[in-house]
């Protein structure tokens, strides 16, 4: 890898029997694609994707992809360092495994870690307008930014529906047979405007 | 009760009534629904966790709710009029559960079931709501983490007994809940304080 890349492949360690191999970020995705395509590397698998904050604010936050290949029955761990202070910006692997799609939009929700490229970089497990931040952040407070009654207020108007692109719910092509307050709704995109607070109660 | 006196109508020291008062006739009404809806009672059951492994069981032949009159469970929320809430409720099942809860027909109730479902439980984070009661009225709790199916069965039997002493002359109890303007079923102070920390998790605040 050192003789293919050079300076770009940062340090290598094992442990606790994981190979772990740090890369620059800006060549991440052709280190990754050199992985998958050479035949005696052949990380074929993508495991899984995901982000480490350390507690220590001195250290960089980490994008970490666990790789496995089926036919030599390895894995391997690739972690790219973002610097916290600079944009928290890595290239999406979508083009390489199609499984990452979903993987980069919860790494994006829980970490606000954006991925450059991706297909449809949205918000997976917390909701579209979910305002209050990235919580697995390590300055998000656990109970979340706002006042309880504050989150039930905004979670009581979100619109169920509105969670799916027209992809998900795979009726993209028969949109214009669909009744027309449904395809409003889709149009609309995300949920009903959230009333002010302070209202007599009661008369809504 | 339900009379009130007027002053200033002609022919004063007459009385109005207002609304119709608890008789010989409205109590034999009375016995006779609330004997029928106790004994016929089709919940919906709304699993989101652990909870609903129990309600299986109590559904099951085993403990067997329908011993109870709870023979068929209302997959649609429009044929049930027992809302059973099996597990915790994170903020985005919210507007679902207070979807479904309105597409019920009056009348209609609601149990918790289980510590998550009825506080939220040892879930006190930024993805859980604390006691579904802050999003739709709920009649009977059940305590347990999760309850035991015996545990359940007697929320049943307390939610029989409550319906057993409804009166049809209480027409509050039958009104549709309405967010207010505020878009809380609550005042807001309440939610902050029933949503408070307490027990083992205000000890867990370290990066709150």
């Amino acid at each position: 890898m050192r003789r293919e890349f050079g300076d770009k492949i940062g340090r290598a360690l094992e442990s606790c029997g994981d190979t772990i191999v740090y890369v620059d970020a800006g060549r991440a995705r052709a280190v990754l694609a050199w992985l998958k395509e050479t035949p005696d590397q052949e990380y074929n698998y993508l495991t899984d994707i995901t982000a480490v904050e350390y507690r220590d604010a001195e250290l960089p936050m980490e994008v970490v992809y666990l790789l496995f290949s089926l036919r030599r029955k390895v894995q391997l761990c690739v972690k790219i360092a973002l610097p916290k202070d600079g944009d928290l910006e890595v290239d999406s692997v979508v083009p390489l495994w199609q499984g990452a799609n979903w993987l980069e939009r919860e790494v994006f929700d829980m970490f606000g870690i954006t991925f450059r490229d991706h297909p449809d970089l949205r918000r997976i497990l917390m909701w579209e307008t979910y305002s209050e931040g990235h919580p697995l952040r390590k300055d998000f407070p656990l109970r979340g930014r706002l006042s309880r009654s504050e989150q039930v207020r905004r979670a009581l108007h979100a619109n169920p529906e509105a969670h799916y692109s027209m992809e998900e719910l795979s009726i993209a092509e028969s949109f214009n047979d669909l009744p027309e307050d449904m395809r409003q709704r889709l149009a609309q995109g995300e949920r009903d405007r959230i009333p002010e607070l302070g209202g007599a109660p009661g008369d809504g | 009760m339900g009379v009130k006196p007027v002053d200033s109508a002609p022919g004063a020291g007459k009385t109005i009534v207002t609304q119709m008062s608890p008789n010989w006739i409205t109590s034999r009404l009375d016995f006779l629904a609330n004997w029928a809806r106790a004994n016929s009672l089709w919940p919906m059951p709304f699993g989101t966790a652990c909870c609903a492994i129990e309600f299986m069981a109590t559904a099951a032949s085993r403990f067997d709710i329908s011993r109870f009159g709870m023979e068929r469970l209302g997959y649609s929320p429009r044929q049930a009029d027992v809302l059973l809430c099996a597990g915790r409720l994170p903020f985005k099942l919210a507007p679902v559960i207070k979807r479904i809860y309105d597409q019920m027909p009056q009348p209609k109730w609601v149990i918790s079931m289980g510590a998550c479902a009825s506080t939220g439980g040892i879930f006190d984070t930024y993805a859980m709501t604390q006691g579904i009661d802050t999003v739709v009225p709920v009649d009977v709790y059940v305590p347990g983490c999760p309850p035991r199916p015996e545990a359940l069965l007697y929320g049943i039997l307390l939610l029989h007994k409550k319906i057993r002493g409804e009166t049809m002359v209480d027409k509050a109890i039958r009104e549709e809940e309405i967010l207010s303007r505020g878009g809380l079923r609550l005042p807001p102070e309440f939610v902050d304080e029933v949503s408070e920390p307490f027990g083992n998790s205000v000890h867990q605040t370290r990066s709150a």
